[in-house]
């Protein structure tokens, strides 16, 4: 048991077996080797020093990226192509710390055709400039994978091109924060007004230096408020946006009218104080995670091209290029991009990420192979019988609820209470203004009017939700909670029901619970088994091979794959079958419906081991805080056989459903949506992506937020999956504040109209009002979601 | 005439100038990625330092 404390030099994991020594370093394969060969003969090595264990596992590469040889996909990649220089932008997935952005910027050491290679670290993506006459894109990205940094390349990145960073919102915040720094100096005189001589003889110079700084903010920045007021009138719809727009455009033309006839210095200062506080809001509101993707679909799981074999040749070829009739060849872990006919050779295809199921299925040559599915084991050869958007699963993606925004199916809190709070500011301006018409006081009674639709311009109340929400998305990503934007926690705090995915959301996808069944095995014969796992590379043999103990590792004197099957060696006189149960000759036919490895040696049927779904941690505790409060509800793509263990485990009253295909999926939600239930959807996979997006709150479990997720409202790290009802509790209690913040926000509108409706309201009092209003709202916001928020206990 | 122009139109083409610098830095891509130059900056010296005993190892070897 020495080997259990040894660790790999480069990546970190434990050395199971033996380790591989080198220069008194353990590695756990020869591919961490490799790294670090490669990195210490390059003079590289100050890698390890910025970091304990900082490498990643480098995967297998070799003719997996044949088809950036094919021109016409490496030019779909490339970003800049001329006189022999490229630039191509790559997404790296593995890129985690500080020692990657090291060893990734210093690439041009590994090959001299590399001019430069420039990280992005929370975009996860390396920009790298090279000489093609030096080094081919092929090469560059097989060096990548070779130390470790596999780019990920899929038919994503086929279609669109990096959009351009939206810029706008921070020049806005640039010239708003301009306006408003000077206006406000500008407008100092007038506030301390002695009646001192030399300031009376520059108040016209001051008045209008302040209407020209005030223009850009209002026509420029503040350009959006009149839009979207605008579409939303021509909808018949009332959003925030509208008695904003007015407040400015009130505020403006009130102001101008003052200086032009001298009656006093307008509200410039107040005005382009609110332009740059609902700038500032509107920045924090968009701000998101950068490295995460929440609309990804069937595009970014599948690969740019695969191989096609015409006659004798083999070549690669753009995925949309697929046509029915085309003969393909998928290697081992290459995905099935396409509906397709089995030809040759045994598959054994992993749908779990399609389907739900949680077990591959063997097919034999003439079958029928769903695209989405993954080969694990060997090399077949298929023809296609579709192409690529009328696939069984692509179809999914043309369905209604992929086309409309998710965002526009629901009014948020904000605009819900501008529907009332927009009529009320109106009638009382119309009132005041009538109020001194009728008295004959045409002067005061204007005043009056623009009063109180400047007052009561809803800054505070804009301002509230964007940031106590912004505030608790912050929180929740320091628990690993990520969410799209701000809005998914008004939707999460209106939840009634919870549906889960089985397969790989409350089960966990990385580790599964084997047990053995069958004659114990001695210990030579364990020793044996272990050996052969230790050959294979099948995902399986994998699993099974890090949880045997056995350390006496022997050599076969033969050793033989079955592919789809199972294998075979031989120790000297032992004789070993490992694989299905025809394999290895189990005369009990009947078919359990669980993943199973059958033993057998020296042609005697000997045992299986049970590869059992393993679940999460805490998932009964979960439930059990869970079925109180929220209708809860299982949705499986898999089989039956895991319904009654379920049922001990959770609390009753949980419904199970089995079977469901990702079309079910989402009836099923739109189902329960039209019942008038508002659905939180947790899944994992591609098989979910329907119901996901049809859900109020679509939250997607991933075991590496980095990895692939299907498009989704909220990403949730597998760690803290329990935690599930702590977010729902924190999302309730978050929109608790914005109401108390909203209520707060009024009495602030209150205070302010009384001044407003007698007339009085001179530009201090505004000028003093709003800006205490909105820093209060903000300070109060943060410090209550900051308290909400917090992790109990944490040590 | 009075100093006060002078004054005020001195400290408008300061922030403007302030403004148009954070314009360009906006431009030029400076918000896009605001954490790895913070770690970029301390490679720097590093590197000087293994391109020095690069240069070492070739002089020694010609």
């Amino acid at each position: 048991m020495e080997n259990t404390d040894r660790v790999c030099f480069h990546c970190g994991a434990s050395c199971t077996g033996t380790p591989i020594v080198r220069e008194n370093r353990d590695f756990c394969c020869s591919g961490c080797r490799t790294v670090y060969d490669i990195l210490s003969e390059n003079g590289l090595e100050g890698y390890y020093s910025m970091d304990r264990t900082p490498g990643a596992r480098p995967g297998e590469v070799s003719g997996k990226y044949d088809f950036l040889d094919n021109e016409a996909i490496a030019e779909k990649l490339l970003e800049f192509y001329e006189d022999n220089i490229q630039v191509v932008n790559l997404r790296i997935p593995g890129i985690h710390c500080s020692s990657c952005i090291w060893v990734l910027e210093n690439l041009k050491r590994l090959n001299k055709g590399i001019r430069y290679s420039q990280v992005d670290f929370p975009g996860k993506e390396l920009r790298i400039s090279y000489d093609s006459r030096h080094v081919s894109l092929k090469e560059v990205v097989w060096l990548l994978g070779s130390i470790g940094y596999e780019p990920r390349i899929s038919l994503e990145n086929y279609e669109d091109k990096p959009v351009a960073e939206n810029r706008a919102l921070l020049y806005k915040l640039g010239i708003a924060g301009f306006a408003f720094g000077n206006v406000m100096l500008l407008s100092f005189p007038e506030y301390f007004e002695m009646g001192e001589f030399w300031l009376e003889q520059y108040k016209p110079f001051f008045r209008w230096l302040m209407f020209a700084l005030s223009l850009p903010a209002v026509f420029y920045v503040a350009g959006d408020y009149f839009v979207s007021s605008y579409r939303s009138l021509r909808s018949g719809l009332l959003n925030i946006d509208v008695p904003i727009a007015l407040g400015i455009a009130v505020m403006f033309l009130r102001s101008t009218a003052d200086i032009v006839f001298g009656y006093g210095p307008g509200f410039f200062d107040s005005l382009t104080g609110l332009i740059f506080f609902m700038t500032i809001g509107k920045y924090l509101q968009q701000r998101t995670y950068a490295s995460l993707s929440f609309e990804r679909d069937y595009k970014s799981y599948f690969p740019i091209a695969v191989t096609r074999i015409s006659g004798e040749r083999e070549e690669a070829v753009q995925l949309y290029d697929i046509k029915k009739g085309d003969r393909l060849l998928i290697r081992n872990e290459e995905l099935i991009p396409v509906d397709c006919r089995l030809i040759k050779g045994n598959a054994l295809i992993d749908y779990s990420f399609v389907t739900g199921e949680a077990r591959p299925v063997s097919r034999s040559p003439g079958a029928k192979l769903f695209a989405g599915g993954r080969q694990v084991s060997g090399l077949v050869e298929v023809e296609a019988v579709r192409s690529v958007s009328q696939s069984y699963l692509t179809k999914l993606w043309s369905s209604n609820t992929f086309k409309e925004k998710k965002e526009e199916r629901y009014t948020n809190i904000t605009n819900t209470v501008s529907r009332y709070f927009t009529p009320v500011v109106l009638t009382v301006a119309l009132l005041s203004l009538s109020y001194w018409l009728w008295l004959g006081k045409t002067d005061t009674a204007f005043n009056a009017f623009t009063a109180v639709l400047i007052i009561a311009c809803p800054c505070a109340l804009a301002l509230s939700a964007p940031f106590a929400l912004g505030n608790l998305l912050r929180i929740f990503g320091r628990r690993k909670f990520y969410l799209k934007n701000a809005s998914v926690i008004e939707r999460l705090a209106t939840i009634d029901t919870v549906i889960f995915d089985k397969t790989g959301t409350i089960t966990s996808a990385r580790e599964g619970s084997i047990t053995y069944e069958g004659e114990p095995l001695n210990r030579t014969e364990e020793d044996m088994l272990k050996s052969t796992l230790r050959n294979s590379a099948h995902p399986l043999s994998r699993q099974l091979y890090t949880i045997l103990k056995s350390n006496n590792i022997l050599t076969p004197d033969e050793y033989e794959e079955c592919i789809g099957k199972g294998i075979e060696a031989t120790y000297r006189e032992q004789h070993i079958r490992i694989g299905s149960g025809a394999f290895a000759g189990n005369e009990d036919r009947e078919s359990s419906p669980k993943t199973s490895v059958h033993i057998n040696t020296n042609n005697r049927y000997r045992g299986k081991f049970i590869f059992g779904n393993r679940y999460r941690q805490g998932l009964s505790s979960l439930f059990r805080k869970l079925s109180g409060k929220y209708r809860l509800v299982i949705l499986s793509g898999d089989n039956e056989s895991e319904r009654k263990t379920l049922e001990k485990m959770l609390p009753p009253g949980v419904q199970m459903c089995f079977n469901r295909k990702p079309e079910h999926k989402l009836n099923y939600v739109r189902q329960c949506q039209q019942n008038g239930a508002r659905v939180m959807m947790v899944g994992d996979g591609l098989n979910d992506a329907g119901a996901l997006q049809q859900s109020n709150a679509g939250v997607v479990i991933a075991e590496d937020t980095n990895a692939f997720s299907p498009a989704c409202d909220a990403i949730l790290d597998a760690s803290r999956f329990r935690e599930i009802h702590e977010f729902l509790r924190i999302s309730k209690k978050g929109m608790q504040v914005v109401k108390i913040s909203f209520a707060l926000s009024f009495l602030y509108n209150i205070a302010g109209l009384s001044f407003a409706v007698t007339g009085k309201l001179s530009p201090v009092i505004a000028a003093i009002l709003m800006p205490l209003s909105s820093v209060t709202i903000v300070i109060f916001v943060t410090l209550l979601t900051n308290f909400i928020g917090r992790e109990p206990n944490n040590p | 005439m009075s100093v006060i122009y002078i004054l005020i139109t001195v400290s408008i083409i300061v922030a403007a100038v302030f403004l148009i610098a954070f314009i360009t830095a906006v431009r030029s891509g400076q918000y896009r990625d605001s954490y790895t130059p913070s770690v970029r900056m301390l490679f720097e010296d590093e590197l000087v330092e293994d391109d020095q005993s690069c240069n070492t190892e070739n002089k020694q070897s010609s």
